[in-house]
């Protein structure tokens, strides 16, 4: 792995660590003790291991996408299904765990920030699993573009808080769910849905995602007869569904992997989420990565088409991937996501996740210029029902399809839908 | 040494704690922002912390934050209020406390920002989001070699082994925060601050002040009884923020602030 033994704890090479307020650094230690403690426990591994299987469904499939494949004239494309998964996206894989170990901890209250909603719903579907209590943050921009998911989640008996400081997204989600957690800390655990902030989040995150590229790689072999993928892709925002595909291959070196992240509408500071492109070493949310800010330090605002991406830093341990040039990152535009969304709609009857349609976005790019003897694996981290209102009033605004577009005429999806 | 050590010392032989109040640095802009510190000092300030404003301060109440928004937005920045610290340090006489989120050091760099806040005349730096295993590396001995003081935080949930590491890394004094939470004004004291305070001044050599939802004279005088230095921050910002435009802005500081340190005397 690329924590080197010889770092301090919760460092990926120089990224990393627990930059919190005191009141939390107490908590942080005994949580990191916890973690370590429960995870290596037959009891808790058969008990997570059986809810991912009977209740969250995994594992989730592996696709082989045959009409795109053979339309972009390339490589074979699979798709790792975890928009099939209890609740939508991938996040559920870590939700559940962690909310085992709060359970385990004592506490009887989670709270959870969510950009897309996917993690808020996943934490308050897994609150209401385990009977406690859930407080999820969401940025009001995000509540209104991602509206369905906050019913989802008051129906799931979740209170939903809106944040309107700051850009009204992601980042000033966290920052509220961190003031509530310093408040809370004796009774509250923290489900952080990112392989972001102090240790051992990006850690853990990491560790309950990982079962999406172990699966994978199974199913690699048993469909396409071999281990590996020779292209892995997945979109890249604080890096969760990303890191759970990679961790399986990184010691594969005949595997590429490209994590893509949000391009937005510009290439100025506050028109994208690009991190690897425009952003620089900092300290947020108590880890030091990669972040956009300005020459002061302040950080930047982001944009995205996808909620979910709209976020100023990445987790550390892609910092030290991309250093290490064992990741490649990359970006797609908000016009480019659009475009792969209405493709894999057209092609494949899948809706992504506005997302997980960064990384189609990628592989549609890359493709072509594969053979087909070549594998691409794509994550597709999430269903895109929650984006479909984001859809239409992107194409409106645009006047029809973003750019790039009319390949094939793309079947308009009804309102009916939400 | 920097002057802080001093000023606990001289309280301490007057028999009283030492009041340090709390400003954002550039609320509601610059210029009215320097009239505030010599407010705070005209007022009976022994210490004064000032406020670094953040974009992302995950530390602080809706008061606070809402400053350092006001600040950022009239264009304040680390470097501008190392020049407001520069511009009334040494003509107010009263040391002065940095209190910050470490990415805007970071950004500046922390050798670079070492040697801008010893020109300025900084005394002390707290930085809120940086503990000091985190802080050992770089900003520990960068401040260090400059005699400014580095000031960390206790809280509540601090046991042993952490109180142990604050008190090896902390000088000039120590931060304890009275509660579990952000910073604001509350209408009442937590219950176990008093004996928590206890329990901390008993571990640590250096002087111990305690803020966060400390507003009033009566919770002052109160937390005065355990506490070598006592810190009032929101109340004071509210005022800013709720006269911001009057003429009469820094009277009416000064007004409460001397109420406060008055409490102590």
């Amino acid at each position: 792995m690329s924590a080197a033994n010889d770092q301090p704890i919760g460092y990926f090479g120089s990224y990393g660590g627990r930059f919190v307020p005191e009141t939390l650094m107490a908590p942080i230690a005994e949580l990191a003790r916890a973690y370590d403690k429960l995870s290596g426990k037959r009891k808790f591994r058969k008990r997570l291991q059986s809810l991912l299987r009977d209740y969250a469904g995994r594992p989730t499939p592996l696709y082989f996408a045959e009409r795109l494949s053979r339309e972009l004239g390339g490589a074979r494309i699979y798709l790792k299904r975890e928009d099939l998964l209890h609740t939508g996206a991938h996040k559920i894989n870590n939700a559940i765990g962690q909310a085992l170990l709060a359970q385990s901890m004592g506490k009887e209250r989670v709270i959870a920030e969510t950009g897309a909603g996917q993690h808020g719903v996943a934490t308050a579907t897994a609150a209401a699993l385990l009977d406690l209590s859930c407080t999820v943050y969401m940025g009001e921009e995000d509540m209104r573009r991602q509206r369905l998911n906050v019913e989802r989640m008051r129906l799931l008996g979740a209170e939903v808080v809106g944040v309107d400081a700051g850009s009204r997204t992601l980042k000033d989600a966290i920052n509220e769910a961190l003031r509530d957690w310093v408040t809370n800390v004796r009774t509250t655990h923290y489900v952080l849905g990112s392989v972001l902030g102090p240790d051992p989040y990006p850690r853990m995150v990491r560790d309950f995602h990982r079962v999406i590229g172990d699966e994978a790689r199974r199913q690699l072999r048993r469909q396409a007869g071999r281990w590996w993928p020779d292209l892995a892709i997945a979109c890249v925002g604080g890096g969760s569904n990303s890191i759970g595909l990679f961790t399986a291959f990184l010691d594969n070196e005949r595997v590429r992997m490209i994590g893509v992240e949000a391009g937005g509408s510009g290439e100025e500071l506050g028109e994208h989420a690009a991190r690897f492109r425009g952003g620089s070493v900092g300290v947020l949310h108590g880890t030091r990565t990669l972040v956009l800010q300005d020459t002061n330090g302040q950080i930047a605002g982001t944009h995205s088409v996808s909620a979910g991406l709209d976020y100023p830093a990445v987790g550390p341990e892609h910092v030290v991937l991309a250093e290490e040039g064992r990741v490649e990152y990359t970006s797609a535009t908000d016009a480019e996501a659009i475009d792969a969304f209405h493709r894999l709609a057209a092609t494949e009857g899948i809706l992504p996740a506005l997302e997980s349609a960064h990384a189609i976005a990628e592989a549609i790019n890359r493709a072509p210029g594969l053979t087909a003897k070549e594998i691409v694996l794509i994550n597709l981290s999430g269903r895109g029902d929650k984006d479909v209102e984001s859809v239409l009033a992107y194409d409106r605004e645009t006047g029809d399809r973003g750019s790039g577009a009319g390949r094939q005429t793309v079947p308009r999806v009804g309102r009916e839908f939400e | 040494m920097s002057e802080i050590g001093p000023v606990f010392e001289r309280c301490r032989e007057e028999k009283r704690a030492a009041f340090i109040p709390y400003l954002t640095g550039g609320d509601p802009d610059l210029e009215t922002s320097g009239r505030l510190l010599e407010a705070l000092a005209a007022g009976g300030a022994d210490l004064i912390e000032i406020g670094v404003p953040f974009s992302d301060p995950i530390a602080d109440g809706p008061v606070n934050q809402r400053a350092a928004a006001r600040a950022l937005a009239a264009g304040t920045s680390l470097s501008a209020v190392l020049d407001l610290v520069a511009r009334y340090r040494d003509k107010l006489g009263v040391p002065m406390v940095l209190f910050t989120y470490f990415n805007p050091i970071l950004a500046a760099g922390v050798e670079r920002f070492a040697e801008r806040a010893e020109a300025s005349g900084v005394d002390g730096v707290l930085c809120v989001d940086l503990p000091p295993e985190e802080a050992a590396s770089e900003l520990i001995p960068a401040l260090r070699a400059r005699d400014i003081d580095s000031v960390f935080l206790l809280a509540p949930t601090s046991d042993r082994r952490r109180i142990q590491a604050v008190a090896r890394a902390s000088t000039g004094f120590v931060y304890y925060v009275s509660r579990t939470g952000v910073t604001g004004a509350r209408e009442e004291l937590p219950k176990p601050l008093l004996k928590e305070a206890k329990r901390m001044r008993r571990r640590l050599s250096q002087p111990l002040a305690v803020g966060f939802g400390i507003s009033t004279p009566e919770q002052v005088r109160s937390v005065a009884r355990v506490a070598d230095g006592v810190v009032v921050g929101s109340a004071l910002v509210r005022i800013v923020e709720e006269h911001a435009s009057e003429p009469g802005l820094a009277e009416r500081l000064e007004a409460q602030v001397r109420e406060l340190a008055d409490a102590l005397r």
